[in-house]
């Protein structure tokens, strides 16, 4: 048996046990954030919105929210996957399944990542799903419209895998959700156009990774954008790179997870 | 030329943060197709030395080789020679037992096919086929230690390692356990095995190290070890009390109770003197047996020794 099979059959093992336990727990992983978006949906949209009257050009204030809500929801359920999943086993300790066995640091990141991805994209699928009831969109670019939600989906693994490795309580993994994700999601772009703010607030917005990803894929969706698209796509690839290295590193050194 | 031994130890350290120092410098060898008991009190350090070799742990100094593998240096490789049965129950409490280990089997890179019949057959022989698909919480303590040891056989490693494999599980799924490891063992698996059930370790293991504070304090045979037991205590239960203990030749006589004495003897001194003895003075032996396990009470003067560094005349080990 060849080493790239033996790593191929891991990661599909990896994978596979992740979406079996989000489909296990569906009342848990698909259901609340659907809830949620609809409410959105229903306040923002429907009430609200029809008194806003339209942004950027010559779309409705529901149009305009719905890339940001699909991409908030697709981002906060990565990283909440990830995160729950992780931490619970290494809480549970069955972690120690993947940790004494050959699988390579990489495969069982990609796994998790992976797994965490499919999520996300799925919440995103069913939000999407519940805003055609709402309004109409047509796809603009779907090439950057898949690429920027598979980004975005990525990058929010990796970062809630770092944060599970590091948790040592439950605590952990609800304190940044709460005091870094949710503010930074909120003040990226997603219910308002950063050309509305004034200075310093729309330079200082430009340091929130959280803007690129809304804006590419509202870019995707819509055809408009508050900053630069290529641009979008590079710190999108730059944040990959540099917070999949960082989970290889650690995993890698066992910190978090060997003693 | 002999075969690489199946696993090395060499001058192994290991300091946790907060500072204990759990692993002194700890070296030994297990050869192929051994049976090695790897014995010491509560807090030795034989999780610490287990959880090194399986990479759970990492060194603060030398290296273990796997069949020659690094575990350090090639970590991957040795992982794949190894199966670990841990002291502490770390499976996924809400998973199937079935699912447990074919799951286990995909981290090795077993194909799933191959995986589903190992599943089916090690479940089975740990008795656990009807629990296959029920969650893993809802099995008894017992049970739970059997899908560990079903779950290491996932990948039918070259070395087994197995933490106090048989705490809290009953007389006759103990036995049975033994039975399943012995024949592993006779089938060419190497085995290690940590335990404080001496007895055992005296019926199951070839080789032995004993380890105390984080250093090896005996590293012999079982056999050699238990020919070092040079003085026996046995516990006879007699017909009568006896007013007055008699003065018997090379022996130690007490008085544990009315109907019981205690006695203290070389191991080369003949018994049937003894008995002819007890006869002279009136005293009726009904029974008789040892007072501990044998290897217990090496054990305790092993442990003993290597801590005051003043070995005691006579052994008695709490029982
Ligand atoms: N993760 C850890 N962090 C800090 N200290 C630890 C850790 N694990 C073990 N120790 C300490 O290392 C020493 C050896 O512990 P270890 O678990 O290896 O003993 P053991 O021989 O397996 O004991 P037992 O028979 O009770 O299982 C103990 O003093 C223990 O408190
Ligand atoms: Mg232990």
């Amino acid at each position: 048996m060849s080493q790239s099979s033996a790593n191929l059959i891991a990661l599909k093992t990896v994978v596979h046990r992740e979406i079996m336990r989000i489909l296990r727990i569906w009342t848990q992983t698909l259901i609340p954030p659907a809830i949620t978006m609809t409410l959105y949906f229903v306040i923002f949209g429907t009430l609200i919105g029809s008194r806003i009257g339209s942004i950027s050009g010559h779309f409705t204030y529901m149009q305009f929210i719905v890339p940001g809500l699909v991409m908030m929801a697709i981002i906060t359920n990565s990283y909440g996957n990830i995160t729950s999943s992780f931490f619970g086993a290494k809480f549970g300790r069955y972690v120690e399944e993947m940790l004494v066995s050959p699988m390579p640091a990489w495969v069982m990141l990609t796994g998790y990542v992976l797994g965490a991805t499919v999520r996300g994209l799925a919440v995103g699928v069913i939000v999407l799903g519940i805003a055609l009831f709402f309004t109409s969109l047509d796809i603009q670019h779907p090439l950057i419209t898949a690429g920027s939600v598979v980004l975005g989906a990525v990058i929010f693994s990796l970062a809630g895998f770092i944060n599970a490795v590091f948790a040592k309580k439950f605590d952990d993994i609800a304190l940044v959700p709460t005091f870094i994700l949710t503010p930074l999601t909120y003040l990226g772009g997603v219910f308002y156009s950063i050309n509305m703010l004034g200075e310093p607030w729309r330079t200082l917005s430009k340091a929130n990774p959280i803007l690129y990803m809304v804006n590419a894929f509202r870019y995707g969706v819509l055809g408009i954008s508050d900053v630069n698209v290529a641009w979008s796509f590079v710190v999108m690839i730059g944040f990959v790179v540099l917070l999949g290295g960082f989970s290889l590193w650690v995993l890698k050194r066992g910190i978090g997870l060997r003693s | 030329m002999s075969p690489v031994p199946a696993l090395v130890v060499d001058n192994l350290r290991k300091t946790y943060e907060g500072g204990v120092e759990a692993l002194k410098g700890v070296s030994f060898r297990v050869e192929q197709g051994d049976f090695f008991a790897l014995l010491g009190p509560n807090g030795a350090g034989k999780s610490t030395l287990i959880g090194i070799l399986s990479s759970l742990v990492n060194a603060s100094g030398g290296d273990a080789h796997i069949f020659g593998v690094s575990v350090r240096k090639q970590r991957n490789a040795a992982m794949r020679l190894i199966g670990l049965v841990p002291q502490e129950l770390n499976f996924n409490q809400f998973e199937k037992p079935f699912d447990i280990c074919v799951n286990e089997a995909g981290f090795y890179g077993i194909p799933r096919a191959v995986a589903i019949e190992r599943a089916e057959k090690y479940l089975a022989t740990m008795s656990l086929s009807d629990k296959a698909h029920e969650q893993a919480r809802r099995l008894s303590g017992g049970m739970k230690r059997r899908l560990m040891i079903a779950r290491a056989m996932m990948n039918e490693p070259k070395l087994l390692i197995l933490d106090e494999p048989t705490a809290g599980v009953d007389i006759e799924i103990r036995r049975s356990m033994w039975q399943f490891i012995d024949g592993i063992n006779a089938a060419g698996t190497t085995v290690i095995l940590t335990t404080h059930y001496l007895e055992e370790a005296e019926q199951l293991c070839r080789n032995i190290a004993i380890i105390d504070h984080g250093t090896i304090v005996e590293n012999t045979s079982m056999r050699s070890l238990l020919a070092k037991l040079d003085i026996e205590t046995f516990v006879l239960d007699i017909a009568a009390p006896v007013a007055t203990l008699p003065a018997i030749d090379g022996c130690t006589l007490r008085r544990r109770d009315e109907r019981r004495l205690e006695v203290t003897l070389p191991r080369t001194q003949n018994i049937n003197a003894l008995f002819a003895a007890l006869s002279a003075h009136g005293i009726t032996v009904i029974s008789m047996r040892n007072k501990t396990n044998r290897l217990e009470e090496l054990f305790v003067r092993v442990v003993e020794h290597g801590r005051d560094d003043a070995p005691r005349a006579t052994a008695e080990a709490g029982a």
